[in-house]
């Protein structure tokens, strides 16, 4: 069977949305275009009838109860206010907050803004696999701790931390624990009770729902989280999240939590069986190409594989009928590789060879096989251009060279 | 980023790849940049000591699209050259041949250096004492 080109395999970026939650959607924008907020007609009901209902869908997913769910415009905005939010509330019982290094910039950027209203910042190093060790989150706690936030799985290499032990350590110490659920939530289970989580944020596009749509889990009982809003107005969202509330935009995120907990098991065996397969023909048919992070805890639908020698800019623009994404510095803004990848303790020169491959609900077996033979057809024929190759092969130790470096 | 056609052509038909033997008296060998910079040039002339033409150029390029361009744009221009006329090539021209954006001009500045490399190379082994080549602004 001929696949259609292009395809698109970066879905750590975004999703396409489900067209089960656009019809869920379509109503809201015409017939049922009420403010949710208007309390004295029916236009108003029906928009406050759907955005409860979004509630529960989205606190199902989670464990948690429709009343701890906040709607915002998306992870970003859930990120800055559980970590802005718990760092003003809580100023007087203490001004120091424990991240990690490979967080989203949604959160490493919030807290370096926090560093300089005075606020204290420690930025644990992870594993060689990716991965938080929850004993350096013990012994990272101060007296003066009041926020742990770790994210739930990484964006670019896919690897799951340990948040249920690190969400009983920070029980232990009753310090506060927000969670960045961006990638996890809707591919594998996240249970804000079993893992001890405080507030975790969550968003529309990531779970085949909408951009421009996000919430936030805040723990009302055992404890009981408070935040200081971000954004100031009409008091809504129990005065969280002031703003019109965007219903088209929480419908369609409801209307995704809701496929994403019935489809789950099914899904993440197919995403498993899908990924393995790519990673079996890329291992198979080339040699010198080398997983980043843990292969035991990632994603379903993650692979982040750099292939040495061959620089990954190259690579996308030999592999254009293919969406995926590169950790090499020329495809950021920064001339930086992967913040990532070196956190990890990759080499700059294996990181600029990177590509991770995000696969989706509507992506098929014909399009791994393609995306599988298209790799190894350009990133031969790279390698044939590459020097580093041609003197890997005559043995020279490339590590151990002599570089003119700019 | 959108390439431009002539990076694309370069790309997809990149001219002179290969590798010339580097014991070879009249083959000057240039290598230039670093894996962990992302860009590495290997750059590689036959030149005849009689007439100082460059009779044959063959590249390797590990690096972006823009390196890869620019290096076989330069195996094109110094063949048939003299050594002098090689050496004066500037990044410049090559910038403006691939109508390369501002984040790529350090391609172009590699492939000068490149080429100023593989001459001075070749200079060394025929004893010819020339001022390490001026290198092209960073």
């Amino acid at each position: 069977m001929a696949v259609k080109l292009p395809i698109y395999m970066d879905n750590h970026a975004t999703t396409p949305v489900d067209p089960r939650v656009v019809d869920a959607m379509l109503p809201y924008f015409t017939e049922r275009f009420g403010n949710a907020a208007s309390r004295n007609h029916s236009f108003g009901w029906a928009g406050e009838e759907a955005v409860e209902n979004a509630r529960g869908q989205v606190a199902s997913l989670i464990g948690a109860t429709p009343k701890e769910i906040i709607f915002t415009s998306g992870a970003t905005e859930s990120d800055n206010l559980m970590i802005k939010g718990v760092a003003e509330m809580y100023r007087e019982k203490g001004n120091h907050i424990i991240t990690q290094a490979i967080e989203h910039k949604a959160v490493l950027d919030t807290c370096k803004r926090l560093e300089k209203y005075g606020y204290e910042v420690t930025y644990l190093p992870v594993q060689r696999d990716g991965r938080v060790n929850p004993e350096d989150v013990r012994k990272a706690i101060t007296p003066k701790t009041i926020l742990i936030t770790v994210m739930y799985a990484n964006n670019e290499i896919g690897i799951i931390n340990p948040i249920a032990e690190i969400g009983k350590i920070a029980k232990e110490h009753g310090i506060i624990f927000a969670v960045d659920g961006v990638q996890a939530v809707g591919k594998i289970p996240v249970d804000v009770q079993k893992d001890n989580i405080d507030l975790l944020a969550i968003s529309g596009h990531k779970i085949y729902g909408p951009k421009g749509v996000g919430a936030l889990y805040v723990r009302r009982r055992n404890p009981r989280v408070q935040l200081s809003a971000i954004i100031d107005g009409g008091g809504h969202e129990r005065g969280m999240r002031s703003g019109t509330l965007n219903v088209t935009g929480i419908i369609g995120l409801g209307k995704a939590c809701e496929l994403a907990q019935q489809e789950m098991p099914e899904e993440s065996k197919r995403m498993r069986a899908l990924r393995d397969r790519l990673q079996a023909g890329l291992e198979t048919k080339l040699d010198e190409v080398f997983i980043n992070g843990s292969m035991e805890h990632r994603l379903p639908n993650n692979l982040n594989m750099s292939f040495a020698y061959v620089e990954g800019e190259s690579l996308l623009m030999g592999i254009n009928d293919i969406a995926v994404s590169s950790g090499s510095a020329c495809t950021s803004a920064t001339l930086e590789p992967s913040y990532v990848l070196k956190a990890l303790g990759v080499g700059e020169d294996l990181a600029h060879t990177s590509i991770r491959f995000g696969l989706g609900r509507f992506n098929t077996e014909e399009e791994v096989d393609y995306v599988t033979d298209k790799m190894v057809q350009v990133v031969t024929k790279l390698r044939e251009l590459s020097p580093l190759y041609e003197m890997a092969k005559e043995g020279i130790d490339i590590s151990k060279m002599k570089w003119q470096t700019a | 980023m959108a390439y431009s056609d002539k990076v694309v052509d370069h790309y997809n038909n990149p001219r002179n790849v290969g590798s010339l033997p580097k014991e070879d008296p009249n083959v000057g060998t240039g290598l230039v940049g670093a894996p962990e910079c992302g860009d590495v040039m290997k750059l590689q002339m036959k030149i005849n000591p009689d007439t100082n033409v460059i009779e044959e150029a063959k590249f390797k390029t590990f690096g972006c699209g823009s390196a890869i361009a620019s290096s076989s744009l330069a195996t094109e221009w110094v063949k048939g050259k003299t050594v002098e006329e090689a050496l004066s090539i500037k990044n410049t021209d090559i910038v403006r041949e691939l109508s390369l954006p501002p984040v790529k001009i350090h391609c172009s500045v590699l492939a000068e250096d490149a080429i100023k490399a593989a001459i001075g190379d070749w200079k060394k082994k025929h004893g010819v004492e020339v001022p390490v080549a001026e290198k092209a602004a960073h």
